[in-house]
């Protein structure tokens, strides 16, 4: 097929044919060419099924607003379903296909709807479907969801990359129409950064549309030399096929490009679109206006379109919507497309003007005081009728039907604060009111100064007055001259009828559903949005919210501003999910981080897991061991043996020094710091300001003055964060700093026995320490390996004799290979977090999973460890009456018995009394098997716990259909009297 | 939103963490008769306005400081950006001469 | 008027003439046994069970704007009982009944669509606190389930189990959980109370209350003052505001949250997603729409709007668990205001001021709570003591130290 309405002239690249395909029609178009124009050119009115009637649509727009025209758009992962063919740049080998009609888009069995309308109007469904009561999700639900929708996502992953970029300027100029060109001029000479954005790929807003001059040549023309002038200034950035979506507070907007979206794929390495951050000082909306429809009966035909869009469609893409077309318009501005099409030799059938005193016209008769009450023709428009003046009517043939109700300054961006526009009523439209987002101004047709001369003076008035807030003059240069004219218009909204006129042709919306709105009492404009899904379609209310509200207005008696308008929320235009997450996604979610030993454990082809932001060794995997079990009984076993080393370095570490260091820390620890000798290490217990513990961990002191804190691994930044809003906010009185040392040191738990056997081999020989130099909790600063600076602390996790060594990170993994060398005599054996949990669980340290954030230290049995005779942080609220309860949870260990298995997560129940939550006791935290004990322990909280040693309790988990039964126990299954550690 | 640090100059709030209410830098007197209840209520209850408030955000992408935001809940406008410690350490002074913290 | 498809039947043949108003707008009465201040869903829901439960015919609502218009119409619509602690779990899963016989109860389709709710784990301890709350769950009676990787890939296999950050190794599950329409909420219980004579007067704001000697005695409004023996307080997000005038500070701030929605699709997703590895949930509407959200703005607000970089934080969330709605396409974001209580959980309870009764703190998970909360609320005040399952929503917990922290986030609203 050729391009049947294809003219003369036009925008487009006529030596770059371009192939598409049309539910697998193959057509052409050409270069400059949107899908839109493609298919208008192409003779395609029929484009798309509405959403509930499954009505026949077709084209209303040349621009974002659309809300009919949409497709899905290319194949397989890349399937973007409800792309608007007016904003879907023509390319070579595109794909597109219609959306929401089975089994065809010209025989749509779901159009059945539409023979059932009576039956289906505004909110039927919250009245219906309720018996019996268990179809509604059996049977209703899921054929309404069936229905429901327009496209369909393609199931596969999105394959492109999506970026964010940041931008800063004095002004972002938002729209490159005639108001944001001059605007942009005007700042540009001034010296001023500007970015210049606009939704379009090729700049000139209504000037591409239209006919008039500009400073004496074509619109399109005068912008194109007015973006030739900014392309050659440095401090002008000029951004196509760029929406500015949204505006957020102090002068943030998001602004997004579609780099790709013209190409059938990205370039490679390039991103399919980009998320701008736009930090502006000022800003300036020249985001033009859309023309509104007038509702009649049946004025949902493919064919019936806005005035400004039919001649759009002719002047800048040479494709005709039909050839013959009549003109229904409440303003001049419809005159303005008869004369259009007329040069463009089309048969303007008449010129139906509801206004009776209405121009005359030199290119078709004009039917003044008329309306087009009806159309008719099947899958697009035949005829229309006209109710003319006097009474009558007339039948008029035409296969468009050019409609101007007046046009709506896209306010949207101005609504973002939640700002209300105000009614003009010389316009008949609303223009952006008081309490739009500061710094943000309006320009030309979106604040309502509708002709090209008055958006020229306009955007260049408000591009000085915006500069001069921030301090830059700009000089006002001469005006190119331009049409200034007046669109006279006197509102028309609706033809009444008896039939259905639409409002929202997404969404089906019709003048009846608002009559009906009306009479249930939906009467408030957000009332009537919701209960009719008026203006909830992608154009966000675009092409209907107004013709909606006026006719509320009249049923009411109210006038339209008293009506209101619903808020605008962001994006002005839908926007892929994608392009916010920008690469952030994936394996990329989040940053990984890596402890020192990360690449020599690699190369020992340990497993991994992610512990918050970090990647840590699990377990070792030694040659025939199959299950993790095996590995990780192997780690417990050889570190309580023999030794063992594993990375402690995402602890957290604090570098406390100051005079006022020792307050400091006894202020933050529940238990007190202030005694704690030089040299000597001391487990803390961090409290919440309420009293529930924070965090744990040991400190030492390396000096008079100078203290390291370690914190738990989850917790590390959440406590510094603590300890600085104690130091700045709650203590300014102490001399005291802090830095995080959390990266700056690789810290090794060397573990076992034969710990100070390996460590003697690497600490350079000043340094005693024996047992009785370097006594457990002993600390210090040493060197190893011949001079490298360490630090020594005797503490342990696991129970047994133990020490962490640190050195800087940089040495991370030189010091692993070093400990592995020098514990080679003794089999030293490498362990993960596997084994350090069971390690710790068998020593009964609690961790994460006991320290869940509702639990005190008297949950944990350290009651004592809350100083009364100082003042620190939690201790106050830590005394409430329901956390002193002597009844309250306590810390036990539990031991399975008769082969089962304890599992964390399980409930506690006393013997004998029914599984209930009435009688639920407690529950288990942790859990492991413990390859010392052969058994299968954990730790759990348990009401008055410490006087239940002995007692079997029942584990109940419903949830796995498991039970077992336990035994309590101290929390210290090996060695409670410490005599390990010591050793 | 944009803070203006005082130190730093306007920095995205992206790069900070929030708190809450001011007030927190106003830790009762533990050794009152009345500490429990000063206690609760300090930890507890908040004006919450809708209006003027200030608030502690915290610099953790940045220089670590607190700072004290005085920003309108209902329109986000902000008003100052002082930093934290010289507001509590005017404080400590003021209510150290008047006789109040150890 | 009943509603049913006869009745469609019968107006669609005669030109839907005979609709009638959905609730009258009469004028305030000068005086009532009980005044509900909020016309929200919460509001509108106590009215009704004051009313239906409650036998009190003498009931005003009163609303500053237009009834539905606070977080009942701008909510994720979820509803699930799957909380962890006494004090939260028995008042959820008596809300969840409700909700299943919400539609026969009020004659009103307010889709209730039990299409399970995941929540997602990612690493073994998220796994074990899933278990003790699915345990838990199931210990009050409610429903629960706990699907491995495998289970789950098998009911959504669009997930990313091969190429995330932290591994989805499966996830809680409640079939009974799932989405409501959430305006319909609102306007079913309006219809409903109206059809009681409960008086819902809109465009009425509280400016004040009268307190005598104590002991509350009515409100003052825009439309002049309403006496009233027992009045109620149910305006969650403007909570402070609306007690302040009552002289009360409460134990709640004020946070925007944010939500999303997507143009209409063909279905794609089966129930609600929880992302346990970032701040995001999803669930698709009857109507197509992809509905989303994630995490709280985390400052002070009451300006129902939000910024960039949670909108982001939610997306990446997003395409990290399912990165096949890359293509899909954002229509709205929007804001609602919370009250973020000092535990995130709510409070049902007298004020210290007789007469005066709060029903607030919801944080963003009030939409659930909206017939159990309307219900109890209705039996505080109808009868002076807390409803079975309510008890523990005391206005003065943390006073006592009986926090309800689910999360274990401590006295920071904005951590909940």
């Amino acid at each position: 097929m050729t391009q049947v309405n294809r003219l003369d002239g036009g925008l487009i690249d006529r030596n770059t044919p371009l192939s598409f395909s049309f539910d697998g029609r193959q057509l052409t178009g050409y270069a400059g060419d949107t899908l839109a124009s493609a298919l208008v050119a192409n003779g395609i009115r029929l484009v798309g099924r509405s959403f509930k009637y499954h009505r026949p649509r077709g084209i209303i727009s040349a621009g974002s607003e659309e809300p009919n025209g949409l497709v899905e758009l290319r194949s397989g992962a890349r399937r973007e379903p409800n792309s608007r063919v007016t904003m879907t740049e023509l390319f070579d080998g595109l794909d597109a296909r219609s959306q929401n009609r089975w089994p065809s888009l010209g025989f749509d069995l779901m159009s059945v709807n539409d023979r059932l309308s009576s039956f289906l109007g505004a909110g039927f469904y919250y009245k219906t479907f309720m018996w019996p009561k268990k179809f509604w999700e059996l049977v209703y639900e899921p054929i309404i969801r069936r229905a429901a929708g327009l496209g369909a996502l393609s199931g596969e992953d999105d394959p492109d990359v999506y970026d964010r970029g940041y931008r800063h300027c004095d002004l972002l100029i938002i729209g490159a129409g005639p108001a944001g060109l001059m605007a942009a001029l005007t700042a540009g000479r001034a010296g001023a950064e500007v970015i210049l954005v606009d939704e379009d790929f090729r700049a000139g807003g209504r000037l591409t549309l239209e006919t008039h001059d500009v400073g004496g040549m074509a619109g399109c023309d005068w912008a194109d030399s007015a973006i030739a002038e900014l392309s050659t200034m440095d401090n002008v950035r000029i951004m196509p096929r760029s929406t500015a979506i949204g505006v957020f507070d102090h002068g943030i907007y998001s602004v997004v490009e579609r780099v790709a979206d013209h190409l059938a794929v990205p370039q490679p390495g390039k991103p399919r679109q980009i998320l701008w951050r736009v930090y502006a000082k000022r800003a300036l909306l020249c985001a033009g206006a859309t023309e509104r429809l007038i509702a009649f009966d049946n004025n949902d035909r493919p064919g019936i379109m806005q005035a400004g869009a039919v001649r759009g469609f002719v002047n800048r893409y040479a494709a005709a919507p039909a050839e013959r077309i009549a003109i229904f318009t409440n303003n001049d501005d419809g005159h303005r497309t008869a004369v259009d099409l007329a040069a463009a030799g089309i048969d303007v059938t008449a010129i139906i003007d509801s206004r009776d005193e209405a121009p005359a016209s030199d290119v078709a008769e004009v039917l003044r005081g008329s309306v087009v009450s009806n159309s008719s023709g099947r899958l697009g428009l035949g005829h229309v009728t006209v109710r003319m003046a006097g009474g009558g009517h007339r039948h008029l043939d035409c296969g468009a039907l050019a409609v101007s109700g007046g046009w709506n300054p896209n306010v949207h961006l101005t609504c973002h604060h939640r700002g209300r526009p105000v009614w003009q009523d010389d316009i008949a439209a609303f223009v952006p009111g008081d309490g739009g987002p500061a710094g943000l101004a309006v320009a030309g047709a979106a604040r309502g100064i509708f002709s090209t001369a008055g958006a020229l003076a306009d955007g260049q008035a408000q591009a000085i007055a915006q500069l001069a807030e921030i301090g830059i003059t700009a000089a006002a240069s001469k005006m190119p001259e331009a049409e200034s004219d007046d669109i006279n218009i006197t509102p028309m909204w609706h033809v009444g009828g008896t039939k259905r006129a639409w409002l929202d042709q997404q969404n089906d919306v019709t003048v009846k559903d608002i009559r009906q709105a009306h009479q249930e009492n939906f009467r408030s404009v957000e009332h009537l949005k919701r209960y009719t899904t008026l203006g909830m379609a992608g154009d966000q209310g675009r092409t209907s919210n107004v013709l909606g509200l006026s006719i509320m207005a009249e049923l009411t008696g109210k006038t339209i501003q008293e009506t209101g308008t619903t808020i605008y929320r962001p994006p002005y235009t839908p926007t892929p999910i994608g392009v916010f997450a920008g690469r952030s996604t994936g394996a990329d979610f989040r940053p990984t981080r890596l402890p020192p030993s990360h690449h020599w454990a690699v190369e020992q082809g340990a497993v991994f897991v992610e512990a918050g932001a970090w990647l840590r060794a699990q377990w070792y995997p030694r040659e025939g061991e199959t299950k993790w079990r095996q590995s990780v009984d192997r780690e417990v076993l050889a570190t309580r043996q023999s030794v063992g080393v594993c990375d402690v370095s995402t602890l957290g570490k604090i570098d406390i020094q100051g005079r006022g260091a020792a307050e400091f820390v006894n202020f933050v620890y529940s238990n007190g710091f202030a005694t704690l000798p030089v040299g000597k290490t001391r487990y803390g217990l961090m409290l919440r300001e309420d009293g529930m513990v924070m965090d744990d961990g040991t400190t030492a002191r390396l000096g008079e003055d100078h203290f390291l804190m370690t914190t738990t691994t989850a917790n590390a930044g959440g406590v510094y964060r603590h300890l600085e809003f104690v130091r700045q906010c709650l203590r300014p009185d102490l001399d005291v700093q802090l830095i995080s040392a959390t990266d700056s040191w690789a810290q090794f738990a060397v573990a076992g026995p034969n710990s100070r056997a390996v460590l003697q081999q690497l600490v350079d020989p000043q340094h005693d320490i024996s047992n009785e130099a370097f006594p457990f909790m002993a600390c210090g600063n040493i060197t190893v390996c011949g001079g490298l600076p360490a630090r020594l602390f005797r503490i342990s996790f696991s129970g047994e004799l133990a020490y962490e060594i640190a050195v800087p990170a940089r040495y991370g993994d030189a010091m692993i290979r070093a400990l592995m060398t020098a514990g080679e005599p003794y089999d030293i054996t490498p362990y993960g977090t596997e084994a350090l949990g069971v390690m710790r669980i068998e020593k009964g340290h609690v961790t994460g999973n006991e320290l869940n954030g509702t639990i005190t230290a008297r949950n944990l049995g350290m009651e004592k460890m809350v100083s009364k005779k100082k003042d620190s942080i939690g201790a106050i609220l830590s005394g409430r009456e329901a956390l002193v309860a002597e009844d309250g949870l306590c810390l036990v260990g539990l031991q399975a018995l008769n082969g089962t298995d304890v599992t964390a997560g399980s409930h506690l129940f006393a013997v004998g009394t029914p599984v209930d939550a009435k009688h639920d006791q407690g529950y288990v935290t942790s859990a492991a098997y413990s390859p010392h004990l052969e058994a299968s322990i954990g730790l759990g909280f348990i009401t008055n716990g410490a006087a239940r040693h002995g007692e079997i309790v029942r584990a109940m988990n419903p949830l796995q259909g498991r039970s077992a039964e336990l035994k309590i126990v101290s929390p210290h299954f090996i060695d409670p009297e410490g005599d390990r550690l010591r050793a | 939103m944009i803070i203006p640090h005082p130190l730093l100059g306007p920095r995205d709030s992206q790069e900070f963490v929030y708190l809450g209410d001011a007030s927190l830098i106003n830790r009762p007197d533990w050794q009152a008769g009345d500490a429990a209840d000063s206690f609760y209520e300090y930890q507890y209850l908040r004006d919450n306005p809708a209006g003027t408030h200030r608030e502690l955000w915290y610099h953790e992408m940045g220089d670590r400081s607190w700072l004290i935001v005085t920003r309108n809940t209902v329109t986000h406008e902000i008003i100052s950006a002082e930093l934290a410690n010289r507001q509590t350490a005017a404080a400590k002074t003021k209510s150290s001469r008047a006789g109040g913290r150890k | 008027m009943r509603y049913s498809g006869f009745r469609i039947l019968k107006e669609g043949l005669t030109g839907n003439k005979g609709w009638r108003p959905a609730w009258r707008d009469p004028n305030p009465k000068p005086a009532y046994d009980f005044i509900v201040i909020g016309g929200g869903g919460h509001g509108l829901a106590t009215a009704y069970y004051l009313a239906s439960q409650f036998g009190q015919s003498s009931v005003a609502v009163l609303e500053k704007g237009w009834i539905g218009g606070g977080n009942v119409g701008r909510n994720t619509t979820i509803i699930r009982s799957n909380y962890l602690l006494d004090g939260n779990e028995p008042f959820y899963e008596f809300s969840l009944k409700l909700w299943e016989g919400l539609e026969q109860d009020t004659n009103y389709n307010s889709m209730v669509s039990q299409r399970g709710v995941f929540n997602l784990y990612h690493s073994d301890g998220q796994r074990d606190a899933y278990r003790r709350r699915g345990n838990a769950m199931m210990l009050h009676g409610a429903d629960a389930e706990l699907l491995d990787a495998e289970q789950l890939r098998a009911e959504c296999p669009f997930l990313n189990f091969d190429n995330a950050r932290f591994p989805i190794m499966g996830a809680l599950v409640q079939r009974r959980g799932g989405t409501v329409r959430h305006d319909a909420v609102a306007w079913g219980y309006a219809r409903g109370a109206d059809a009681l004579g409960v008086d819902i007067i809109q465009n009425c704001e509280v400016t004040g209350f009268r307190i005598q000697n104590g002991r509350c005695t009515g409100v003052e409004t825009n439309r002049g003052f309403i006496a009233g023996r027992k009045i109620g307080s149910a305006v969650a997000g403007s909570s402070s505001r609306v007690m302040q005038a009552a002289g009360l500070r409460l134990p709640i701030e004020s946070h925007v949250l944010q939500a999303f929605v997507s143009e209409g699709l063909k279905p794609i997703i089966p129930g609600v997603i929880t992302y346990g590895g970032g701040h995001f949930y999803i669930s698709q509407s009857d109507k197509g729409g992809l509905v989303f959200g994630g995490d709280i703005d985390g400052y002070n607000s009451y300006a129902q709007r939000g910024n960039l970089q949670v909108v982001e934080d939610v997306c990446e969330g997003g395409m990290s668990m399912m990165p096949l709605i890359g293509r899909a396409r954002m229509v709205r974001m929007w804001g609602g205001i919370m009250d973020m209580s000092m535990d995130g959980s709510p409070i049902i309870d007298r004020t210290p001021i007789d007469g005066l009764y709060f029903n607030g703190g919801w944080c963003y998970g009030g939409f659930k709570a909206t017939p159990a909360s309307g219900w109890c609320f209705a039996h505080l005040l109808a009868t002076d003591t807390p409803h079975e399952t309510a008890t523990a929503y005391r206005m003065d917990r943390f006073r006592t130290g009986h926090m309800i922290d689910e999360k274990g986030s401590g006295a920071q609203p904005n951590l909940h």
